[in-house]
């Protein structure tokens, strides 16, 4: 069978990010005084065949912890769906 | 004096042209090693230089990590022989587990590229022979990615177990404790985010990375 993932990776948390401090600076010039602790992570799709939806997920997770994300800085949360 | 100094290029390296001059320059012996390559020629150190490994698509460093080159490296850091990594090189080492941490986007999100003055924290490593904790180099910095970070456990050990070599005088970055370099737990795998290869004459602005080089060439 065949799954697709999302996988969302972010800056853990403790984690300074710059890019997440840059946004947050430059909103109130649009009127954004409102807004507060900006996180800036990225989305990563993919599909991945496996028997079942467990077993899809056990592989994304092991692929975030061995390559997609950086555990010093980065922490990941994982979708599973089947298509 | 280590004579042969092999300098990994990876697709995207960029700075192996000027690290082989600079070796050579001060003395020592350098031949470029393709990344694909799982044999390092039994030179006796390792250069992994500045540039761009793999596009640095994913994170920096985190594709270059599985060059089969990398396995031979991680032995002959294993094995204690001496392992530089300059900038890019800095953040394949910490990808490839060989130095703890990881360098994330300079704080304000600008690419730097200045002389920058740097001071040696730590001595007991490969770039330290010669010099003496407090000493001031100037060297130059080229990043956007140099902004070192480790979890609060991990930092604590760095600076117990002298692993900081260089910190900078005037953090550029938002490095963590103004970290511009650290070593791993035996001292003979460094990595730094400045360029020595690029202070080796005064014609460059300095000379003070030829210190550096030529205590890793004489380790």
């Amino acid at each position: 069978m065949r799954f697709e993932a999302k996988i969302e990776v972010s800056p853990r948390d403790g984690i300074a990010n710059p890019e997440g401090s840059t946004i947050e600076r430059a909103l109130p010039a649009l009127g954004f005084e409102m807004t507060h602790n900006v996180r800036v992570g990225k989305l990563i799709r993919l599909e991945v065949e496996a028997e079942s939806v467990d077993a899809a997920r056990l592989l994304v997770e092991d692929m975030c912890s061995r390559f997609l994300t950086n555990p010093v800085i980065e922490d990941a949360s994982v979708e599973v769906l089947e298509i | 004096m280590t004579r042969r100094v092999g300098v990994i290029r990876f697709p995207g390296t960029n700075c192996e042209f000027d690290t082989v001059d600079a070796v050579r320059v001060l003395g020592g012996e350098a031949e470029i090693l393709w990344h694909g390559d799982s044999s390092l020629k039994n030179v006796e150190a390792i250069v992994i230089p500045g540039g761009f490994a793999h596009g640095d698509y994913l994170r920096c460093g985190a594709i270059a990590r599985f060059s089969p080159v990398m396995e031979a490296v991680a032995s002959f850091a294993r094995e204690g022989g001496p392992v530089l990594g300059i900038c890019n090189g800095f953040q394949v080492l910490t990808e490839a587990g060989l130095l703890p941490g990881a360098l994330q986007k300079n704080v304000g999100m600008k690419f730097l590229c200045s002389m920058q003055q740097v001071e040696f924290v730590s001595t007991q490593n490969v770039l330290g022979k010669g010099s003496a904790a407090g000493d001031r180099l100037q060297i130059p910095i080229n990043h956007f990615e140099g902004n070192y970070v480790c979890s609060p456990e991990i930092l604590s050990r760095l600076e117990t177990q002298e692993q900081i070599v260089l910190r900078y005088t005037d953090n550029p970055n938002g490095s963590m404790k103004d970290i511009a370099g650290v070593c791993n737990e035996s001292g003979n795998v460094v990595g730094m985010m400045p360029h020595p290869e690029r202070a080796t004459s005064a014609l460059m602005g300095s000379s003070d990375g030829a210190a550096l080089l030529k205590s890793f060439l004489s380790t």
